[in-house]
């Protein structure tokens, strides 16, 4: 804005650029911090352009055309299937119960709230956040071992911290007709929370808890990659054992998985803002 | 205050919503317990002896944290090697998806300025849509793991994955955002004789780059996390390193990495605020 009436005022010279143009100055860091990301990465690009790279790009292409659909791994593929779904609701339903425990205390429910316990709340809450499923499933696997249990637990984790930290802002944000009527009555603030507060949120928590459903299907089939069990341990062990006609069918599985769960969300958004 | 009022004995009276709510409660319970099984959920197995002393071994070496120079060095050089790679990958995915919007969005068709869109440009833009779509529906790490197979271990199979993801995603958005403003100059622009490059930067793009840009921005917040998790496959940075600690239950080790790493992350959260707020 000053920059505009700025200009307005000595209106004969618009030069391109001027020295408290923040756009400029910011525009010039990204631009830096591009060319120094790509001249210290070693990125070998005389080789990853190379015929030899392009070949076996080729061949990798040619051998993911041939996907192995015999009934029996089919079968195999299945069952992983129903594991990475199961991984995902069981985790994402553990995280909605568990962020919501934490999201009570972490939040100022009113204005005389003193809300105690907010500010550790809120930063188990952020350290739930701020670590990726990937690397709490790593970090579990020590205690829990390979398999859909990590996997589970992982999610739970990363999950709890965000919709924890969501519930405590939709609850925090809630409407306050219904409970403080019942507050001046002298209610308990248990009872407040259990039949004012919750009905108004609960189908802002119902949104939020679908939606992180839908990306914990598609972070469930990866979260294996690393021992978290259904999809993604398949695709690791076949990959590992360069069985490649095994990898296509398991990576085209996890394709259709994820462009499934995509297009179901979509028509469910669309049928419900109708 | 409650004690004094005469409390119901039939919970139907006290709670309206009882039946609903018990029977809700219950079919949660059955269409639970096929899923507990599939995830053989014991989370007993957590406080066995055997797993008890292994994990605590490993949780009490976390304090204190690895402070030596020799490691913190690495760290800082694994975590700038995490920032480049993120960078690098976003400006793949934008040289992938500005030429990708430009062909798929309808706002820039010269056949649908009179009546409906040509045959060749609709299924052109179409297979450049269901392009976008597989690029982004192939998770990056899923990319991580294919390049790291073709290129071989190191930042450009996570370059490559990140590129192609965020090109989809990019690519899809960026479309979303042309085709939700208004239209009205650069169709007019178009009917006078422009060509559809000038119709873009003069009619289209000043309309809506705060909001290109800040989306932008947001996707390479987004790729810091992303990279900062690739290198468990092998595709360098920071989960190369804490993957390696991991192994050798280095606990001190694996506790640096962390706090670098929710840093690192919040670090890009802050800067990304507010070069959303400056770029405005």
């Amino acid at each position: 804005m000053a920059q505009k009436g700025h200009a307005m005022m000595n209106s004969q010279a618009n030069p391109w650029f001027r020295w408290n143009c923040s756009v400029c100055w910011v525009t010039l860091g990204l631009v830096l911090l591009t060319i120094l990301s790509f001249w210290t990465l070693d990125l070998q690009l005389g080789r990853l352009f190379s015929v030899d790279s392009a070949k076996r790009m080729g061949r990798f292409l040619g051998e993911l055309l041939s996907p192995d659909l015999r009934a029996i791994f089919l079968h195999k593929l299945w069952i992983a299937g129903l594991e990475t779904l199961a991984t995902s609701a069981v985790g994402t339903i553990l995280a909605a119960l568990f962020g919501l425990l934490l999201a009570i205390p972490a939040s100022k429910s009113h204005a005389n709230d003193p809300a105690h316990w907010r500010f550790l709340c809120r930063l188990v809450l952020n350290g739930l956040r701020s670590i990726p499923e990937l690397v709490w499933a790593a970090l579990i696997l020590i205690s829990a071992g390979l398999g859909p249990f990590a996997g589970t637990l992982a999610l739970a984790l990363h999950t709890t911290g965000v919709l924890g930290r969501l519930f405590s802002e939709s609850i925090e944000n809630a409407p306050q007709g219904a409970a403080q009527a019942l507050r001046v009555q002298g209610v308990s603030e248990s009872q407040v929370f259990l039949y004012a507060t919750l009905p108004t949120i609960i189908p802002q928590l119902m949104s939020y808890t679908l939606y992180r459903w839908e990306n914990n299907i598609r972070a469930a089939a990866v979260l294996g990659v690393v021992g978290g069990g259904g999809l993604g341990q398949m695709l690791a062990f076949h990959m590992g054992l360069f069985q490649m006609q095994e990898t296509s069918s398991i990576l085209i599985a996890i394709i259709l998985l994820v462009v499934l769960v995509d297009t179901m969300s979509y028509i469910a958004r669309r049928l419900m803002s109708r | 205050m409650t004690a004094t009022l005469v409390q119901p004995s039939n919970p139907a009276l006290r709670d309206p919503a009882w039946t609903g709510r018990l029977f809700w409660f219950i079919a949660l319970l059955i269409l639970l317990a096929p899923a507990l099984v599939a995830t053989e959920f014991r989370p007993w197995i957590l406080l066995e002896p055997e797993n008890l002393k292994v994990s605590s071994k490993f949780l009490a070496d976390f304090f204190p944290p690895q402070t030596n120079t020799e490691f913190l060095l690495l760290i800082a050089k694994e975590a700038w090697r995490t920032i480049a790679i993120a960078t690098a990958g976003t400006f793949l995915a934008l040289v992938l998806a500005i030429p990708m919007t430009l062909i798929s969005t309808r706002v820039l068709s010269i056949s649908s300025l009179s009546g409906r869109m040509h045959l060749l440009p609709f299924a052109v833009r179409q297979v450049i849509r269901w392009i976008l779509i597989i690029l982004r529906s192939v998770p990056e790490l899923i990319w991580a793991l294919v390049f790291v197979r073709v290129v071989g271990l190191g930042p450009a199979a996570g370059v490559l994955a990140i590129g192609l993801t965020y090109s989809g995603m990019l690519g899809k958005v960026y479309t979303e955002i042309l085709e939700s403003g208004e239209h009205h100059v650069a169709t007019n622009l178009m009917r006078n004789g422009s060509s559809r490059l000038q119709a873009f930067f003069y009619g289209v793009l000043p309309q809506n780059s705060t909001e290109l840009t800040s989306y932008t921005v947001y996707r390479w917040e987004c790729a810091i996390r992303a990279s900062a998790v690739l290198g468990f496959v092998g595709a360098g940075g920071l989960g190369q390193q804490l993957d390696n600690s991991m192994r050798m239950f280095n606990g001190g080790e694996v506790a640096t990495i962390l706090i670098v790493f929710m840093l690192l992350v919040g670090l890009a959260d802050l800067l990304s605020a507010w070069l959303r707020k400056v770029m405005q």
